[in-house]
C-alpha cells in the first residue's frame, strides 16, 4: 500500500501544482515539487532493511480484475535500486531546477510535467502487472515529449521532442504486442507469475517473437544503436531534464526491463547474442561519436549512449548464466550482471553532475559549444571540480566510483571470452577488444571535456557578461552527487550489501542461495588483466587525445547522408512523400473512378465469393412458361434501354427512361401486383415530369470525350455487373433452404382485418417501415425546398465548398 | 401572345372532382382492395397539380389557403403519432387497433386506427409532392 502511495504521490501533486500555481506566487513552485521525490525517497529508504533481509513487498489493488489487469506493485532488490534512483536523482534535479530556471518561465508546466514523469517512472519500475507496466511506460515517452518540447517556440526543441516520441512510441507499441504474447504463453501478466511458468513457455512458437518485440521496446528506450539518435536530439530540453529523464532515469527503463525479464528470456541463446551484440556496438558507436562533438550535451548524450551500451551488453553477459547449469564456477558469470547493477548507480551519479554541470556552464558562460570554451578552471573552480571528478569517474579513473564498475567491466568480458557455449569461442575475443577501444574513446572524450572546457585558452571571445562562479545554491545538487562518486569509491560493499545484493537475488531467484552471487569489491586487486588493460587505456588513451588534430579527419570518411540520422529524415519523408502518392493515384475527384473501385470490388467480392462457395447453381424445371405478351414487353424495355446508351439528346434520355418505367407498371400489372403497378404508374409519371422540369435548365447535353481504353473498361465493368446481378437472381430464384413466411401474411384478414395484404403488411404487419419512409419523404421534401429557397444569391457566397 | 385556354380550365373543374372522388375512394378501400395511403396521396396531389397548371398559382392558393410543408410535416406527425398512441394504452409500438362501431345510417362498419396512419401517409405524400413541384417551378426563374 505503501508503494502505491509513492506511486499516486507525483501524479497528486502535479494536479495540485496545476491548480494553485496562480495563488503561489511568492515562493519558487519548485520548493513545493521538492516535497515529494524526498517523501518518497524516505519512504523507499526505510523499506532497505526488509528488501535487504530479502523481503519482497507486494501489494494488489483491483484495477480490472476481468481481464487479469490489476495495479500490483512488487518492492524487490531490483525496482529497490531504481526507485531510489529516481526519488534520489530527482530530489538533486528538482533543487537544481529551482535555481536554475528563472521564474519568467512558464512553471508550474515544468513540474506538472516532471512530477508526472517521476509518477510514471516509480509506475514502470515498481509494477508488476504487465499492462499496468506499459501504461506507464507511455506515460514515461508522453510525460519525456511534454518535457523536451518545454521551449515549445524553438523548432528544434520540437523536432526533437518528435522524433523522441516516434522512437519509444514505435518501440513501447511493439513491446506491448510482445507482453500480450507472452500473456497468451502463460495466461498471466504478472511477471512474476511468468516466471514461475518458464518451464512450459521456453519450446511455445511465440516465445522468441515475444522476446524480439520487447526487446525492441527495450532498446528504443534505452537509445541502444541504432535507435539511439533521438537522445541527441533530446538535449534541447532544459538541462535538467537531460540531467534527469536522459542520463539518469528513462533511458534506464530499458535496462531495467531487460533486467527484469532476464529469468524469463535469459535462458535462450538468441537474447544473449542480441542484448550483447546490441550493447557493444551502442558501446562503441556512442564513445566514438561523443568524440567529434563540439556541443558539450551532444558529447554528454553520445556519452550517455555509450555508457547505456555498456550497461546493456552487462546485462547481457550476465544472462550466461541462466543457460548454464547453476554450479559453483558458473556463478562467475553473474558477476556481469551484478556490474550492470553497479555502473548503473555509478552512470546516474556522475551523469547526473556532469550535466548539472554542463547546464551552469551553460547559465554562466552563455554557450556550451567547446569551441568557444576554455581556460573556465580559475574563474569557476567549484564547477570545475565537479567536471574533474563527474570526467575521471566517467573515464573510470581512481579514486572514483567509475574505476570500480569499469574493471568490473572488463573482469566480465575477459570472462566471457573463455566461455565455451553458444559457439562464443570463435569470437570471443572481439568482447574484450571492442570494450577497451571504447573504453579508449570513453577516455578521450572525457579529456575534452576536462581539458578544452576549462583548461587551456581563455575565453575567445567576449562574452556580454562578466563570467563568473555560479551561485551556492545551484551548486548543492551536482556536489552531494560528486560526494556519492567518491563515497561509493571508498564503501562500495555497503552498497553491495543493502542494495546489490538483492536487486542480484531478484535476477537470479534461483541462485538466491550462491554465496558468490554479490562478490566483495575491492578498490586493488593485484596486477592482474584487468588493471593492465586500465593503464593501456590511459596510455593510449593521452596520446590519441594529444594527437586528436592528426585523426580526426576520419571523421569525415562517411559521407553525412549516410548517417543514421538522415535515414531517419529519409524514412519519414519518404514515407510521407510516397503516403501522399498512393492516396493521390486514387484520390482523383472524379466519380467515375471511385465508381469503378466500388463496382470493381463488387464484382471481385460478391462474383469471386460466390463462385467459391458453389452458389452459382440453376434449374429450370421450375419456371413458368413466358408468354407471347410478355416477350413483346421485353423486347420493348430492351429496344428502350439499349437507345438510351446512344441518344443525343437528354429529352429522348429521358422519356426512354419513363418507357422503361411503364414497362415496368405492365410487369407489375401482369405479375398481378396491382398496388404496385398503380403507384409505378403515379411515381414515373411525376419523376418523369420532375426530370424535364429539371432538365429544361441543364445546358446542351454535350457528349463526353472519352477515351476508347476508358469506354472499354467502362464497358466490360458495366456488362460484368449486369451479367453478375443476372446471375446471382437466377441463383436466387434456384435457393429454397428456408420456408417462405408468406403464408403467415395470406391469414391477413383475421390477424389485421384487411383483405389487400400488400396494405396490411404495410400499414400492421411492417408500418414501422412505413412510418420511416414517410419520415424519409418528408425530409426529402424539406431538403428540395431548402436547396432552392436558401440557395447562396447570385454573387454571395457559394457555401457549396 | 395570351392563349385561350378556356377548354382546359372547363375541363379541369369537371376532372379535378372526380381525381379527387377517386382519391378519397383510392384511400379508403386501401385496406380491402388495391390502393391506400401512398396511392391515394399521389393522386390527390396530381388533382391539386392539375388545379395549378389550369388556374395559376395564385388563384388556386387564394382558394386552398394551405402551407403544404405544413401538410407534410402533419402528416408526420399523424404517422408517427398513431406509433406512440399504442404505447399509451400499454401496447408495442404502433400496434394497430380496430372497433365495429353502430354508425345511424349505414350501419356497422369497423373504425381501425390504421386510416390515421394511413392519413398521415397521405398527408405527407401531397404535402411533398406539392412542396417539391411548386418550388421546382418558381425556383427556376
Amino acid at each position: 500500500m505503501t508503494i502505491h502511495v509513492a506511486i499516486i504521490l507525483p501524479f497528486l501533486m502535479a494536479f495540485i501544482i496545476s491548480i494553485i500555481n496562480k495563488k503561489f506566487t511568492k515562493i519558487h513552485i519548485g520548493w513545493l515539487a521538492l516535497t515529494v521525490p524526498i517523501i518518497v525517497f524516505i519512504i523507499l529508504a526505510r523499506l532497505i532493511p526488509i528488501i535487504a533481509s530479502g523481503n519482497p513487498y507486494t501489494h494488489t489493488y483491483q484495477w480490472i480484475p476481468s481481464l487479469d489487469i490489476n495495479f500490483t506493485t512488487y518492492l524487490d532488490g531490483l525496482s529497490m535500486i531504481f526507485g531510489l534512483l529516481i526519488s534520489g536523482i530527482g530530489s538533486l534535479v528538482v533543487l537544481y531546477s529551482i535555481f536554475y530556471l528563472s521564474s519568467k518561465e512558464s512553471l508550474q508546466h515544468f513540474y506538472c510535467y516532471l512530477l508526472l514523469f517521476m509518477g510514471a517512472m516509480l509506475g514502470v519500475v515498481f509494477s508488476d502487472n504487465l499492462m499496468v507496466l506499459y501504461a506507464f511506460w507511455e506515460l514515461t515517452s508522453v510525460s519525456s515529449f511534454l518535457l523536451i518540447s518545454f521551449w515549445h517556440h524553438r523548432k528544434a526543441s520540437r523536432a526533437g521532442a518528435q522524433k523522441s516520441m516516434l522512437i519509444t512510441v514505435t518501440g513501447g507499441v511493439s513491446m506491448l504486442v510482445g507482453f500480450i504474447m507472452l500473456h497468451m504463453m502463460t495466461d498471466s501478466y504478472s511477471v512474476h507469475e511468468i516466471i514461475h511458468q518458464i518451464e512450459h513457455i521456453s519450446e511455445h512458437e511465440l516465445f522468441i517473437p515475444a522476446m524480439i518485440l520487447i526487446l525492441l521496446g527495450a532498446f528504443t528506450k534505452s537509445a541502444q544503436f541504432p535507435f539511439h539518435i533521438w537522445l541527441p536530439d533530446a538535449m534541447e530540453a532544459p538541462t535538467p531534464v537531460s540531467a534527469y529523464l536522459h542520463s539518469a532515469t528513462m533511458v534506464k527503463a530499458g535496462i531495467y526491463l531487460v533486467a527484469r525479464l532476464s529469468p524469463i528470456f535469459g535462458g535462450e541463446m538468441l537474447w544473449f547474442w542480441i542484448v550483447t551484440t546490441v550493447g557493444l556496438i551502442t558501446l562503441f558507436w556512442g564513445s566514438f561519436n561523443a568524440v567529434k562533438q563540439t556541443d558539450l550535451k551532444a558529447l554528454l548524450a553520445f556519452s550517455t549512449v555509450s555508457q547505456l551500451g555498456l550497461i546493456m551488453s552487462l546485462v547481457g553477459m550476465g544472462s550466461v548464466a541462466y543457460a548454464l547449469d547453476f554450479e559453483a564456477d558458473t556463478v562467475i558469470y553473474t558477476q556481469a550482471t551484478f556490474a550492470a547493477l553497479f555502473h548503473l548507480i555509478n552512470h546516474s551519479t556522475f551523469k547526473g553532475a556532469l550535466f548539472m554541470m554542463v547546464g551552469i556552464v551553460d547559465h554562466e558562460v552563455g554557450t556550451r559549444d567547446i569551441r568557444r570554451l576554455g581556460g573556465l578552471m580559475s574563474i569557476m573552480p567549484l564547477t570545475f571540480t565537479v567536471a574533474v571528478i563527474g570526467s575521471l569517474s566517467m573515464a573510470g579513473m581512481p579514486p572514483f566510483n567509475g574505476f570500480l564498475s569499469k574493471e568490473l567491466f572488463f573482469a566480465a568480458v575477459l570472462h566471457i571470452k573463455d566461455l565455451n557455449l553458444f559457439s562464443i569461442s570463435s569470437v570471443g575475443i572481439l568482447f574484450p577488444v571492442i570494450a577497451w577501444i571504447a573504453s579508449v574513446f570513453t577516455f578521450i572524450y572525457c579529456m575534452i571535456i576536462i581539458f578544452k572546457a576549462f583548461l587551456g585558452r581563455p575565453l575567445i571571445q567576449k562574452v556580454e557578461r562578466p563570467v563568473h562562479e555560479a551561485p551556492f545554491p545551484l551548486l548543492v545538487a551536482p556536489f552531494i552527487l560528486c560526494i556519492m562518486v567518491i563515497s561509493l569509491f571508498f564503501f562500495p560493499n555497503t552498497l553491495g550489501k543493502y542494495i546489490l545484493k538483492p536487486a542480484m537475488v531478484s535476477i537470479y531467484p534461483n541462485l538466491a542461495p550462491a554465496q558468490k552471487l554479490t562478490p566483495e569489491i575491492h578498490a586493488w586487486h593485484g596486477i592482474n588483466t584487468e588493471i593492465l588493460m586500465t593503464i593501456a587505456v590511459i596510455l593510449i588513451g593521452t596520446i590519441l587525445y594529444r594527437l586528436l588534430g592528426k585523426w580526426m579527419g576520419i571523421y569525415r570518411f562517411y559521407p553525412p547522408n549516410w548517417s543514421l540520422n538522415a535515414l531517419y529524415v529519409n524514412v519519414i519523408s519518404g514515407s510521407e512523400s510516397l503516403s501522399n502518392k498512393v492516396t493521390n493515384s486514387y484520390m482523383t475527384g472524379l466519380l467515375r473512378h471511385y465508381a469503378f473501385y466500388i463496382y470493381s470490388f463488387f464484382i471481385f467480392s460478391v462474383g469471386v465469393f460466390f463462385f467459391y462457395s458453389g452458389a452459382f447453381s440453376f434449374s429450370t424445371e421450375n419456371n413458368a412458361s413466358i408468354e407471347w405478351y410478355e416477350w413483346i414487353l421485353i423486347g420493348v424495355m430492351l429496344l428502350a434501354a439499349i437507345s438510351i446508351l446512344f441518344v443525343k439528346s437528354r429529352i429522348t434520355a429521358v422519356i426512354l427512361n419513363g418507357v422503361l418505367g411503364f414497362g415496368v407498371t405492365f410487369f407489375f400489372v401482369l405479375f398481378r401486383a396491382p398496388d404496385l403497378a398503380l403507384t409505378q404508374l403515379v411515381v414515373e409519371s411525376v419523376t418523369t415530369v420532375l426530370f424535364l422540369l429539371c432538365f429544361y435548365y441543364l445546358p446542351e447535353w454535350s457528349t463526353e470525350k472519352l477515351s476508347i481504353s476508358t469506354k472499354i473498361s467502362n464497358s466490360i465493368i458495366s456488362i460484368t455487373v449486369g451479367a453478375l446481378v443476372v446471375v446471382i437472381s437466377l441463383a436466387v430464384l434456384n435457393f429454397d433452404k428456408f420456408e417462405r413466411i408468406s403464408k403467415y401474411f395470406e391469414d391477413a384478414y383475421n390477424l389485421a382485418g384487411g383483405a389487400n395484404i400488400v396494405n396490411t403488411i404495410l400499414g400492421d404487419f411492417r408500418g414501422f417501415d412505413t412510418m420511416l419512409e414517410v419520415v424519409v419523404l418528408f425530409i426529402a421534401g424539406l431538403g428540395v425546398y431548402t436547396l432552392i429557397k436558401f440557395k447562396a444569391k447570385k454573387g454571395g457566397t457559394d457555401f457549396e465548398d | 401572345m395570351k392563349t385561350n385556354d378556356v377548354i382546359l380550365k372547363t375541363v379541369t373543374k369537371v376532372v379535378v372532382f372526380i381525381i379527387l372522388t377517386m382519391a378519397v375512394y383510392l384511400f379508403f378501400s386501401g385496406h380491402y382492395s388495391p390502393g391506400g395511403g401512398f396511392i391515394g396521396g399521389l393522386v390527390l396531389a396530381s388533382a391539386i397539380v392539375l388545379m395549378y397548371l389550369a388556374a395559376g398559382i395564385e388563384i388556386v392558393h387564394k382558394g386552398m389557403p394551405f402551407d403544404f410543408k405544413i401538410i407534410a410535416a402533419i402528416g408526420v406527425l399523424l404517422a408517427t403519432g398513431t406509433g406512440f398512441a399504442s404505447v399509451l394504452f400499454g401496447q408495442d409500438f404502433l400496434t394497430q387497433a380496430a372497433i365495429a362501431v353502430h354508425f345511424p345510417l349505414i350501419g356497422e362498419k369497423e373504425l381501425a386506427s390504421v386510416v390515421l396512419f394511413e392519413a398521415g401517409v397521405t398527408l405527407t405524400v401531397v404535402g411533398v409532392v406539392v412542396t417539391i413541384i411548386l418550388n421546382i417551378s418558381e425556383g427556376g426563374e
